[in-house]
């Protein structure tokens, strides 16, 4: 295992430089969400219209280069997407995590679907899932109304 | 000293992570265990194994000697002035818990003062802060200055005639500064306030001598002394053991049980409610003789060397901030990387086999203060060489590569 599948290029960009890092403007739903292993915190807020589709979506936060590459990753897929569409791609990502099964999905582009893959070599590396999941649970629990911090357990 | 010598009488070196020889460099966490206490622990379950203190028979008497041999090896080793203050407890955290329960039941009443520092383990804030909400007692916090150290003159600013109990580290886990112990006690004592001293840092790595300390509660955890998981060690002066009430109640503990009373004896075992950690207890014997065999002064002396030579190391590193930079140190260097959170470093060196810990290190009072989320954090044992702080130094080096590329 060589630690550059880790830490891919895309990864160490996002992870430098987040896309979406904001608390953006007309947001009406958010949620927060805190992996008290690494210390990743996010918080995310999502403009959400009456037909459940991310009109807009931001994150702001700090922890790990996994988290904060896989929180900016994920506000960049699902930003425009239905909800039920981004609910079926993190179904896939976590599959991914779990059982290194590569990503198949049609709503993707396939510049998405890199980016999203350059997340896999978490697989790897169990410890660092969580870092790698924390974004995209914490938008489950904004869009369903959950006011609970995420917390992914120790 | 011959290190190589010494690292060979523990296996766990034996084996490869990650496909290289393991450098390991987290036991301030914990340490790893030579292979007399493992082999200590197998032959008691062997041959000497039987539960202690209730039965009668041969088996029962052998292990109830053995176990309170370890007892007598423990007051003689940290110079306790009788073998009643040597409770057993799981660990330091345990230890701690006691005397916030059962000091804090009598002695601490509304309004009444617990003096920590910000140096402090959550071990030692959170049994105070269960004092606090059951209570309502007062916790103040002696603060921490720059260089990561508690200077006396913050904890003697504290003190009023409501403080009812200090409650301190020997050794900082995060920035490794060693406190004045023996001058606090003696500012303490002459108020009459008794000091708990979280011993989890400071005995795997400084001389005990609990006669000249003079504090009256002294947290130990034997896993950090290449000793077994599952044993702590509560010093408690003698006059404490005879006047504070029990902790868990059950069997072993009792002295007479009535329908309508119960009494309890005045030794430790008023402490070590039910079926304890036997085997481990007995395994911790031979970690003493292996600390002793080597001598704590050498100990001391080789991480020191280490430890230094490790700071200068680390530091020729421009992208390396080292967290404290106390006075006395021993054997702890925590440290972050511009641009690399600690848990990616973590990852990072662990493919080239160092283990070191991330995150706050059961200190989040201390890192927040320092302006931090966490660190990474390489501490020192017995085992470790130049060599070691060469591979951390390489690893290091190979983060800022990963990250910059
Ligand atoms: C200073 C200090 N206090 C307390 C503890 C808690 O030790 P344990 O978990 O063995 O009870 C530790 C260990 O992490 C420590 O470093």
């Amino acid at each position: 295992m060589d630690i550059k599948e880790l830490y891919q290029d895309i990864i160490l960009d996002h992870g430098k430089n987040p896309r979406n890092k904001n608390k953006c403007k007309d947001f009406n739903k958010d949620a927060k969400g805190h992996n008290p292993l690494c210390g990743d915190k996010v918080h995310v807020y999502i403009k959400l219209d009456k037909e459940k589709k991310v009109e807009d979506i931001s994150f702001e936060g700090e922890g790990c280069a996994i988290s904060m590459a896989s929180a900016s990753i994920m506000t960049e897929i699902v930003k425009g997407k239905e909800f039920n569409v981004a609910k079926k791609i993190l179904e896939h990502f976590l599959n991914m995590l779990k059982e290194g099964s590569k990503l198949s999905i049609n709503s993707l582009t396939d510049d998405e679907n890199t980016r999203m893959m350059s997340l896999s070599g978490v697989k790897q590396f169990p410890m660092r899932v969580k870092c790698a999941t924390l974004a995209w649970h914490t938008f489950m629990h904004a869009v369903e109304g959950n006011r609970n911090t995420v917390k992914t357990e120790k | 000293m011959e290190i190589k010598s010494i690292k060979s009488q523990f296996p766990i070196f034996k084996n490869k992570i990650n496909g290289k020889p393991l450098i390991y460099l987290d036991n301030a966490n914990s340490s790893q265990k030579p292979k007399s206490v493992i082999e200590r622990i197998s032959k008691f379950y062997s041959k000497e194994f039987s539960n202690i203190g209730r039965s009668v028979h041969s088996l029962a008497v052998t292990a109830t000697n053995r176990f309170e041999d370890t007892r007598d090896l423990v007051k003689k080793y940290i110079n306790a002035k009788s073998r009643e203050e040597i409770i057993f407890t799981k660990n330091a955290t345990e230890a701690i818990n006691l005397v916030a329960s059962s000091y804090g039941e009598n002695f601490i009443k509304k309004g009444d003062e617990i003096l920590i520092t910000e140096l402090e383990h959550h071990a030692n804030y959170v049994p105070w802060h269960f004092l606090r909400q059951k209570k309502g007692a007062v916790i103040k916090f002696a603060e921490c200055n720059e260089k990561g150290e508690v200077d006396i003159d913050e904890i003697k600013k504290l003190i009023s005639n409501k403080t009812k109990i200090i409650a301190i580290t020997h050794l900082s886990n995060v920035t490794g500064a060693i406190m004045p112990i023996k001058k606090i006690v003696d500012m303490a004592s002459k108020k009459k306030i008794p000091v708990l001293v979280d011993g989890c840092q400071g005995a795997p790595h400084l001389k005990l001598n609990m006669q000249e300390l003079g504090c009256d509660f002294y947290a130990i955890s034997c896993h950090k002394m290449y000793g077994p998981t599952g044993v702590g060690i509560l010093y408690a002066k003698k006059k404490w053991v005879d006047i504070l009430p029990p902790y868990q109640g059950g069997g072993g503990m009792i002295e007479e049980v009535k329908k309508d009373n119960i009494t309890y004896p005045q030794s430790p075992t008023k402490y070590e409610a039910g079926t304890l950690q036997t085997a481990e207890v007995v395994g911790f014997s031979e970690s003493i003789k292996f600390i002793e065999d080597i001598g704590i002064k050498k100990i001391m002396e080789h991480e020191k060397e280490i430890l230094e030579y490790g700071l200068d190391e680390i530091k020729k590193n421009n992208s390396v901030r080292v967290i404290g930079d106390p006075k006395n140190r021993g054997s702890i260097i925590s440290f972050t990387i511009k641009g690399i959170h600690p848990h990616d470093i973590a990852t990072i060196l662990d493919e080239d086999g160092v283990a070191i810990r991330a995150g706050h290190h059961c200190c989040q009072i201390l890192h927040e203060k320092m302006g931090i989320a966490a660190s990474a954090r390489a501490s020192l044992g017995i085992y470790n060489s130049k060599d070691d702080i060469d591979a951390l130094s390489s690893a290091i080096k190979k983060c800022n590569k990963v990250f910059n590329s």
